[in-house]
């Protein structure tokens, strides 16, 4: 019945892979959607140029949580230079949807605050 | 009431369903009228205002001071008080920059309150040295009035106010608070956004010193918007913006402003959004305000018997809550709630609905909006109920 909520997003929602708070993180990076609200923390452990843990945490809608879940799951194991070049379309495949232009801000929250907390890690 | 037919958007579909608007808090749907006036504008009389000797421009200033004319009629307020700006927003930065920032000084303080919208907080708070305090709210949504007494000093030069709050309805008793104001020697501005487009409103009975209000939210275009303000008020106040049209007398020295209220116009106008308000001024008339006040209580009345498993914000009382309905579904998400309803035609606001404070102050980050007005019916309520329930099925 419904288009955009698949079966995947609510099970990703409801039950996130890798949500919650990591001890002593190599990185630590929140940002947040102004026009919806919703927030996003990504923290990484970093060995070796590849993420070798990662969890995220805050407040969002079904499908930057379920885009936050998926996403933190498939950049485990993944180098750096790998990640920075991931594209947009990585997560409407991720999520096998397409999205207005009004709801993709919140799919691409995660992915862009996973970016972030990459070129921090570069910098330290 | 049977309007439906008047306004032409109402006929397309969303998602192949009927298209059930119930975001009118945020905008108001246009009637044939209204996008007509705008229509026959272009197509005859389009020229500039207040300056051309020819006949067009002589019509066109017609129509555009008729419309002035109409809007102070309508809100009674004085004609040379009503400045057409580009929204509510414009209005209340009018006064912040007009006459805030030239007759405070440093340590004087503003009271504004937490059930504001953006647009009555921010202004304020750009103004340098100047204090801004905030009534809080009592536990059924409706404002503490109380508090007035404990944060209200010397020092308060202004006291600001929402009429109708755009997220939980609540209709604030704007009379008793600027009273307040008033007997502290304080001036008082209403943010009527949200009050003018669904009720009567009497401005001179409210006794306000400032009153802002949208066209975009009662059936006219947008960007347009009026301040209504006491003329001795404006008399004293500096120019908001300089430039043509609000002059009487340019030397490459100096100049003098013109008379009121076109010393607040700087430029030219926004001729066809005056034109397109005033028709909506007109039809609001023609239904009656006590009408359209009537019709939005009876479906608020049957919104809140059909919501169920809901949680609802703001007052229960219907002799004080305006046509909005703020809710929440448990453990799921307000963009979610829109997201889905709209795949059954349902357009519905959420997120902070630009009142984070407020949204905050429920220990929320947000919340899913209905909101009514002249064109709904029960049908369209039903339709609400029946795609929340789709909601529910999702997530359960």
């Amino acid at each position: 019945m419904s288009t955009i909520y698949r079966q995947i997003i609510v099970d990703n929602y409801k039950n996130p892979m890798n949500k919650g708070r990591m001890r002593n993180p190599d990185v630590s990076v929140e940002d947040s959607n102004p026009l919806c609200g919703d927030k996003i923390r990504i923290e990484l452990k970093i060995k070796d140029k590849k993420v070798s843990d990662v969890k995220f945490s805050g407040k969002g809608c079904a499908i930057s949580q379920a885009a936050a879940s998926l996403l933190t799951e498939e950049i485990k194991g993944k180098s750096l230079k790998k990640i920075i070049g991931m594209k947009n379309e990585m997560i409407t495949s991720l999520l096998g949807i397409e999205l207005s232009a009004n709801r993709i801000m919140c799919a691409l929250l995660p992915l862009k605050v996973v970016k972030i907390a990459v070129i921090k890690s570069y910098k330290q | 009431m049977n309007v439906k037919n008047d306004f032409p958007i109402l006929k397309r579909k969303v998602n192949g369903k009927r298209l059930v608007y119930l975001d009118s808090a945020a905008t108001s749907q246009k009637p044939k009228q209204v996008i007509e006036a705008i229509e026959k504008y272009y197509e005859t009389s389009n020229a500039n205002v207040h300056r051309g000797i020819h006949e067009l421009s002589s019509e066109a200033t017609m129509m555009h001071e008729a419309s002035r004319e109409l809007v102070s009629r309508f809100v009674n307020s004085e004609n040379d008080g009503t400045i057409f700006v580009r929204n509510a927003t414009e209005a209340i930065n009018l006064v912040a920059f007009s006459w805030a920032k030239n007759n405070l000084k440093r340590g004087d303080e503003i009271i504004s309150s937490v059930m504001e919208h953006h647009s009555n907080i921010v202004p304020w708070q750009l103004l340098k040295g100047i204090k801004v305090k905030y009534v809080g709210l009592k536990d059924d949504g409706t404002l503490d009035i109380e508090e007035y007494s404990k944060l209200i000093t010397k020092k308060t030069k202004l006291v600001t106010i929402t009429h109708v709050s755009n997220v939980l309805g609540t209709i604030n008793n704007v009379r008793k608070i600027g009273k307040i104001a008033h007997e502290n020697n304080a001036k008082f501005l209403i943010d009527a956004a949200q009050s003018v487009p669904h009720m009567p409103v009497d401005f001179k009975k409210i006794d306000a010193d400032f009153m802002a209000f949208s066209g975009h939210k009662m059936l006219g275009p947008s960007g347009i918007g009026v301040l209504c303000a006491k003329t001795e008020l404006l008399k004293e106040m500096p120019p908001f913006m300089g430039g043509g049209d609000m002059i009487k007398e340019v030397t490459l020295k100096k100049s003098k402003w013109n008379q009121l209220p076109y010393k607040f116009e700087a430029g030219t106008p926004n001729i066809e959004g005056a034109i397109g308000l005033g028709a909506a001024v007109d039809y609001l008339q023609n239904i009656g305000m006590e009408n359209v006040r009537k019709h939005e209580i009876e479906l608020t009345k049957y919104a809140l018997k059909k919501l169920k498993d809901v949680e609802i914000y703001g007052p229960k009382d219907l002799k004080i809550r305006g046509g909005v309905i703020s809710f929440n579904i448990k453990d799921v998400h307000a963009h979610d709630v829109a997201g889905i309803v709209n795949e059954f035609g349902v357009a519905i606001r959420s997120g902070h609905h630009c009142a984070q404070p407020l949204i905050e102050s429920f220990g929320v980050d947000s919340a899913a909006r209905a909101s009514f007005y002249i064109y709904n019916d029960k049908k369209d309520i039903d339709a609400l109920v029946n795609s929340l329930e789709k909601v529910k099925e999702v997530f359960k």
